[in-house]
């Protein structure tokens, strides 16, 4: 079994004091609890168990300004407190490790490299909701991350930072792993909860909401693995270092998993707030288009978030700035393509999947997403006709804002603003039955 | 009985781990996939049986997700990722040169049953891109290079 070969700024995040997430992930001994612990692990974790209560955690975590990085962005803090307090059943604490998001391969390296990271950050979430038992929900084909983690998850349990009365506190804890089998749908917390119940990985009408009934129908909190393994850095510094890192309301550091016609490709921690154009152009990072071609357009936050044309690029990477321009962090995956790119084929590509993802448990996202791909499919293929572009509008708009959950709208939304930024491509190819630009990327 | 001991073993200490035993239904596809490389409707009645669930929850489940195919594939299951991200490096034409190195279309088989090759939709490995898994494991920054010698080495393995 293989260790992702991906490229990190490690190098670069160890020289940055406020940098963390990425900081020993080249360090091919960090998945070993005792070189995590010299590296400072499970200070935060026993700190929490030594002295401070559930309520000042969550007080903690809502200061600090952390919000979800899988791909909402809500306040992680706040989230946690939605828990009922006088709730009788068993609460649950699930990592949402599901990550297939087209574009983002982030949580896969903290997965294999630091484990132990995401499993302090899932203690300390635990103990915040007074959970006692633990779920991480891994993607089924990630056998190398379901590995490593299974063994960290061990070597906690053998060193007493997991399982009965850690630290001499009382406070028990247990942690279960559970690999996927299959379906990017079950990274929707309530299909993952489905999922791991033993049901086909539907997502759930809400309310009620995962905090009052989740797994088992009990309390129960989802959260993103890089959510979680930011917060022992968190408890550790203090809420108002991490708030005073990136901008006014997304605050800290966050992942970009940069791919595409970038020279170089990779897994970027920086200050939430970072330039876009520096991501993508900076030689400490992306370091400019592959061939030195010129850029066509950027997918800011995952194949779910609205395009970006190369005049938006100079833009600061949070939520509220992408939101300005009418797109959306999502989960910080940054897909970039440049001019020989036909944007019909990459809609197709993009459509393909949402139609194949769809769970068919709402009409409007089961029969639209494959609608969308037919035609779509036929444009590309020189079939078009006249009043396509409008009968793909017609159907967008009619899966807009119509399903249980943001699959449909994720489907949509980078179709409708492709349409927007390059109506006359979409025209072109109908009407010549080709390719503005002709496209074909050799493997080499 | 195809499932093994030592599969109902491991599927019965799983089952432990969780409050509810419905949980243990994917635990449990995932094990047998392991032993038979394949999970049809004889294997859903035993893990039925073993974990003390209804027929039809095991098969409603399994069907859902695709990495349970009722029917075995090649010794060695090669999945392309044809998605964006890979598809901008050329996952295209890797598929191709896939298919005239083992003399496939993607969805077959080789004659010798030691090849299988599919395209999955992304395998969260976009940074790395182009990329393919066989069986468990990932190969990733693919070139053709990479590509002979992976599947050379393979060919002498079998
Ligand atoms: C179709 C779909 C797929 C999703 N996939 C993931 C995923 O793979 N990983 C993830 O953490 N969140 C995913 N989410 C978001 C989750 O529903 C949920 O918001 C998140 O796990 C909450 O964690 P956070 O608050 O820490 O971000 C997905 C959402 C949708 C609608
Ligand atoms: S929007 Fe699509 S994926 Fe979501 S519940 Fe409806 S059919 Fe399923």
């Amino acid at each position: 079994m293989f260790y992702s070969p991906v490229r990190t700024n490690a190098a670069q995040v160890a020289k940055d004091e406020n940098l963390h997430l990425f900081r020993y992930v080249e360090d091919p001994d960090q998945c070993k609890v005792d070189t995590f612990v010299a590296h400072g692990g499970y200070e935060a974790w026993k700190k929490v168990l030594n002295g401070m209560s559930a309520d000042e955690v969550i007080d903690v975590v809502k200061k600090s300004g952390l919000r979800g990085r899988g791909g909402a962005g809500f306040p992680t803090g706040m989230k946690w407190s939605f828990v009922p307090k006088d709730s009788t059943k068993p609460r649950y604490l699930c990592c949402n490790a599901d990550e297939s998001e087209p574009g983002t391969c982030k949580d896969r390296v903290l997965l294999e490299r630091d484990p132990h990271s995401v499993i302090e950050g899932m203690a300390i979430a635990a103990y915040a909701i007074k959970c006692h038992l633990m779920f991480i929900y891994i993607r089924g084909e990630f056998a190398y991350a379901i590995e490593r983690m299974k063994q960290a998850r061990d070597e906690a349990l053998a060193k007493g930072h997991l399982g009965k009365n850690i630290y001499s506190s009382g406070y028990d804890l247990d942690m279960v792993i559970y690999s996927g089998g299959g379906a990017y749908i079950c990274g929707e917390e309530t299909a993952l909860l489905n999922s791991l119940e033993g049901h086909r990985g539907q997502p759930r009408i809400r309310p009620p909401f995962p905090a009052i009934e989740g797994l088992y129908a009990s309390p129960t909190i989802v959260n993103n693995v890089e959510s979680l393994a930011s917060v022992p850095y968190i408890i550790k510094r203090g809420a108002q270092w991490y708030s005073s890192l990136g901008t006014e309301k997304s605050s800290g550091t966050k992942i970009f998993s940069l791919s595409g016609h970038v020279k170089q490709p990779g897994n970027y921690e920086v200050a939430l707030g970072f330039n876009l154009k520096k991501l993508i152009y900076d030689p400490q990072y992306g370091g400019g288009i592959l061939g030195d071609k010129k850029l066509k357009g950027v997918i800011p936050g995952g194949a779910s978030t609205p395009f970006l044309t190369p005049e938006m690029i100079d833009i600061k990477l949070d939520y509220e700035s992408l939101q300005e321009v009418g797109s959306m962090l999502g989960s910080g995956a940054v897909i970039v393509f440049h001019e020989e790119t036909c944007i019909v084929w990459t809609i197709l590509k993009l459509t393909h999947f949402f139609h194949h993802e769809s769970c068919g448990k709402c009409t409007p996202c089961r029969e639209g997403t494959a609608w969308l791909e037919q035609i779509i499919r036929r444009i590309e293929n020189g079939q078009g006709r006249d009043g396509d572009i409008e009968k793909i509008e017609d159907i967008c708009n009619n899966i807009l804002g119509r399903t249980i959950c943001p699959l449909g709208d994720a489907a949509v939304m980078p179709i409708q603003s492709s349409i927007k930024h390059w109506r006359d491509e979409w025209q072109y190819h109908i009407e010549h039955k080709k390719c503005m630009v002709e496209t074909h990327f050799e493997f080499k | 009985m195809i499932l093994n001991q030592t599969s109902i073993q491991k599927i019965k200490e799983r089952a432990k781990e969780f409050p509810q035993k419905k949980s243990a239904i994917l635990p449990a596809l995932t094990i047998a996939y392991q032993q038979e490389g394949y999970v049809d409707e004889a294997i859903y009645r035993e893990l039925a049986k073993i974990i003390d669930v209804p027929y039809v929850e095991i098969a409603e489940a399994a069907t859902f997700y695709t990495m349970f195919p009722k029917k075995p594939r090649g010794k060695y299951l090669i999945q392309v990722c044809h998605n964006i991200s890979c598809a901008l490096l050329g996952a295209d034409s890797l598929v191709e040169y896939l298919e005239n190195k083992l003399k496939i279309k993607k969805g077959e088989t080789t004659e010798d049953n030691l090849f299988t090759l599919i395209t999955v939709e992304c395998l969260g490995s976009c940074s790395t891109a182009p990329m393919m898994q066989i069986n468990q494991d990932y190969y990733e920054n693919l070139t053709p290079e990479k590509v002979n010698k992976i599947i050379e080495e393979l060919k002498a393995k079998a």
